[in-house]
């Protein structure tokens, strides 16, 4: 016979038993140290995948042909072909590649923007980036997170009523419209016709020179809007189909002759077991805020990371736009550890990293 | 009611044998056996909603692919007099939709010039002021299909300073309201014209302005073509004693204004005094290369130039002058082409590499899994930007973007596949087939692949919803452009859109209804297709 067994060290999707969670385990020594294993393994298995993506993204962004940005003068252009020469940009790519990484781990340098922001380092480019992104898309979550789960928790007890039905056609509707027409919407009413809001964010300096400013979280609503609808019907329908499965559950029925009146039952027991997987998406979605929306911020004229990617690519500023794949790389690794990882600690049924 | 019966004491030679001398058989069946697709089959149609949304998109195909038929050149083809116009449909005219109609607000001075527009059209200009004046008034209320207004809201005062500034509101036929331009052409297509214009019986060519009098207020717009001062208000030619000299038109009220034509006229020869409809513009004088200018009703010369058909563009016309129904339609079939294609090829390769994992398992599949682990941390914005960068340059933009759609594409299909086939392959039957010697291709292909087959068809048609967003997001950025003159895609048709469309909303409410109703359609209609190919769910409707 072949052998039949599984690769289990890769084991990335856990088996789904519904039990109670309130059949609380004690906190177990042993359990702990394979969870660390466990969690060390997969952030050692991220680290080989993020090297190897940036091995090929490095290769094939530094394959592309560079020259100096349009515009500068004639001393400018040589002056920065000299930089680019003393840093090795014309060794071979195996070269370029170890003195690519040595910049990495000795000095945190991941290049330096050569047209966006002149001879800025592409880290401190991309960190002054992050803010507005982090900000606009932490309001669409905040916002979205609650008003989706409470909609997908009415839908599953009003289940195969006319709300429930009404429920699940906008969320249907609402799924599949692709977020650049929610923003077109929002401009449309609440900027051109109903003059709430204005059609993108305001700049730092109206806002006050911050971003926390109430002009700035004021002209920050309509790209939350935008972005919020999408993630309301997504969570809504997920957690409808969460929690109608926990409904049904046998549990349920003990708790109910138990006693539990039934709401008592849906919110301690239904509610609790239905969140084990809704949780960890959510976290994950938590760090896929640092991404942004790259259609969203054009639209909105956002500041963001998203922008800076773009911008990257029109103008050919290559290694602004490398330190943009790596990070973009890096976060879509991360958010998948966190949503398993965070399984593991939500849900102590499952065990993670165990054959 | 019969009396009861005492079941022991029934006498003997009441009982009698049902079936004497017969084999009792087992019957055969009368309908035919359910298989597994005749079942989702029957499934899928009781979901009303999938097929309904599987009528539209049929009917968006249908859209798609009949378009070009009915194109008259106006697809590949872009008019610049005719950009950003409003829908005009004359079939739907008559219920008061597709006009071609805008509201607009005019102050006094364009106001006239627009009223003045259709009057000119119209063959009557007014030129002879004494004997058979029209006024303003009476050109707007003529019945006369080439007058810009087609209704008169109202007329509001506003203080300016010390100045009453009358404000006109209206709804303006846009079509028409381009008015006259000048157009240079050949003796040919002067003669041409001509003869188009007698034949036809419509008038195209109309006289010319004499744009070197003082009186012309823009020498470049051919539709100031009455006498006015050097601030656009129209003007009278006084003469007193022997000097001539413009006097401005006081009227009371627009409607009773009279204008004075500032036409070209002959100024010798046996045709002095009459109405000059071309000039020559050099080029000599032999037929081949003289050159003529003339000015024209643009709504008559795009009649001539398309046979005499009114221009009608049922979706209105977008940023460049292309007919938006073609460029939605195009945009609609690459959109469908690009799914279908990647749809296929994410199929094959899934199938294929999730059940060779799957299958064989062990160190096969702890390899081939680290691969898609690494694949698919790979962010797709990403590997598009690079394949657009690298490829589009050698194979072609669409080609390069569908390898990037393929590169990640297939991991859902194959991590699908593969736990299927941890799922069938220790079954009985398969073992029973590797028993009786069947060699692994044929197990896969043959015993376990057609189990996998549902839900991988499912997760295919609900992954086609997100290539049409990418495809259309990417193009929308314009990290991947697909546009050119006999191809474009929705997202760069939106992306046209952006600095206009609060002022003409038909150039994103469109494209935009199309690709949310194409979205909305795939995911009910892969809803319905999974519903329907769950086995857990039979029964369950009723």
């Amino acid at each position: 016979m072949r052998s039949l067994k599984r690769a289990s060290w890769l084991w990335l999707d856990f088996p789904k038993v519904r039990l109670p969670l309130w059949v609380n385990q004690k906190p177990n020594f042993e359990r702990l140290v394979k969870m660390i294993k466990y969690v060390f393994k997969r952030i050692l298995l991220m680290l080989v995948a993020l090297f190897c993506i940036t091995t090929i993204c490095f290769v094939l962004i530094r394959a592309l042909p560079m020259s100096p940005p349009e515009g500068a003068t004639e001393a400018q252009k040589q002056q920065i072909e000299d930089i680019w020469n003393a840093r090795g940009y014309d060794e071979p790519l195996l070269v370029q590649y170890g003195i690519y990484l040595k910049g990495i781990f000795t000095k945190f340098d991941f290049g330096t923007s050569w047209v966006i922001k002149k001879t800025a380092p592409a880290w401190d480019l991309l960190v002054g980036r992050l803010l507005p992104t982090v900000l606009v898309n932490l309001y669409s979550l905040l916002f979205a997170v609650p008003v989706g789960i409470l909609f997908g928790i009415y839908a599953a007890i009003k289940k195969n009523k006319w709300q429930d039905h009404l429920i699940s056609v906008m969320v249907i509707l609402f799924v599949s419209v692709p977020s650049y027409v929610y923003a077109f919407l929002v401009q449309y009413f609440l900027y051109f016709k109903l003059d709430w809001f204005p059609p993108v964010i305001s700049s730092l300096s109206d806002a006050g020179g911050t971003w926390f400013s109430w002009t700035m979280f004021h002209s920050m609503i309509p790209p939350i809007l935008a972005l919020s609808f999408g993630q309301i019907a997504g969570l809504c329908r997920f957690t409808r189909a969460e929690l109608t499965e926990t409904l049904t559950s046998d549990y349920m029925l003990l708790a109910r002759t138990k006693g539990l009146t039934r709401s008592q039952a849906t919110t301690r027991h239904a509610l609790k077991n239905a969140m084990v997987p809704i949780l960890p998406s959510i976290l994950g979605s938590f760090v896929g805020i640092l991404g942004g929306s790259l259609i969203i911020e054009q639209i909105f004229s956002i500041p963001g990371v998203g922008a800076l990617y773009t911008q990257s690519i029109f103008s050919r500023d290559y290694d602004v736009f490398m330190m943009d794949c790596v990070f973009y790389t890096a976060i879509s690794l991360l958010s998948g550890i966190i949503i398993d990882i965070s399984y593991g600690f939500i849900d102590p049924r499952i065990r993670m990293g165990e054959r | 009611m019969a009396k009861e019966i005492n079941i022991n004491s029934i006498p003997k030679e009441k009982l009698a044998l049902a079936n004497l001398g017969d084999h009792i058989k087992d019957q055969k069946f009368d309908d035919k056996p359910i298989g597994y697709f005749k079942d989702a089959w029957r499934r899928f149609c009781k979901n009303k909603a999938s097929i309904v949304a599987a009528i539209i998109i049929l009917l968006i195909v249908v859209f798609a692919v009949v378009m070009p038929f009915f194109d008259t050149g106006t697809g590949t083809d872009f008019d610049t007099y005719y950009a950003k116009k409003t829908p005009r449909n004359h079939f739907l005219t008559q219920f008061g939709i597709a006009t071609g109609d805008i509201e607009k607000d005019f102050n006094e001075r364009a106001y006239i010039n627009e009223v003045a527009k259709g009057l000119a059209a119209t063959g009557d200009w007014g030129s002879d002021r004494e004997n058979n004046p029209i006024s303003i008034g009476a050109a707007l209320d003529a019945d006369n299909a080439l007058q810009p207004i087609t209704k008169f809201k109202e007329v509001k005062a506003t203080l300016q300073g010390h100045n009453v500034n009358n404000i006109y509101y209206a709804m303006v036929d846009e079509y028409v309201s381009v008015g006259f331009i000048y157009k240079q052409v050949s003796l040919d297509e002067l003669n041409k014209m001509k003869a188009w214009q007698e034949e036809t019986g419509i008038q195209l060519l109309y006289p010319l302005i004499d744009t070197k009098s003082e009186y012309c207020f823009d020498p470049d717009d051919a539709n100031w073509w009455y006498k006015t001062d050097s601030k656009g208000n129209p003007v009278e030619v006084v003469t007193k004693g022997s000097r001539e000299f413009a006097k401005v038109i006081e009227f009371e009220s627009v409607d009773e204004l009279v204008l004075e034509d500032n036409y070209l006229r002959y100024k010798s020869g046996e045709k002095k005094g009459q109405l000059r409809y071309d000039r020559p513009q050099g080029g000599g004088s032999t037929a081949e290369t003289a050159e003529y200018q003339v000015r024209v009703l643009y709504y008559n010369y795009y009649r001539y130039m398309h046979d005499g058909a009114e221009p009608e563009f049922l979706f209105g016309t977008d940023v460049s002058g292309y007919d938006l129904a073609q460029r939605i339609a195009m945009g609609l079939r690459l959109s469908l082409l690009f799914s279908v294609c990647i749809f296929i090829i994410n199929f094959i390769l899934g199938a294929m590499y999730g059940a060779i994992e799957g299958y064989y398992g062990g160190t096969a599949d702890l390899v081939m899994e680290f691969i898609v682990y690494v694949l698919s941390g790979v962010p797709f914005i990403v590997v598009s930007t690079l394949f657009q960068i690298h490829l589009a340059a050698k194979v072609g933009a669409i080609p390069s973007l569908i390898f990037a759609f393929v590169l990640t594409g297939w991991i859902g299909t194959a991590g699908l596949v593969r736990t299927q086939f941890y799922r069938f392959k220790n079954q009985e039957y398969v073992m029973a087939a590797r028993t009786l010697g069947a060699k692994d291709r044929r197990i896969i292909w043959k015993h376990i692949f057609p189990n996998t087959l549902g839900t991988i068809i499912t997760s295919s048609v609900l992954a086609i919803p997100g290539f049409i967003f990418s495809e259309s997001m990417l193009t929308y950025l314009g990290i991947v452009n697909l546009n050119s003159r006999t191809s474009t895609s929705l997202g760069t048709v939106l992306s046209q859109a952006e600095g206009i469309w609060t002022s003409k909303p038909h150039v994103m409410l469109f494209p935009a209804l199309f690709i949310s109703l194409l979205m909305i359609c795939f995911n009910l209609f892969g809803n319905g297709l999974r519903d329907a190919f769950n086995p857990s769910l039979r029964g369950t409707e009723e």
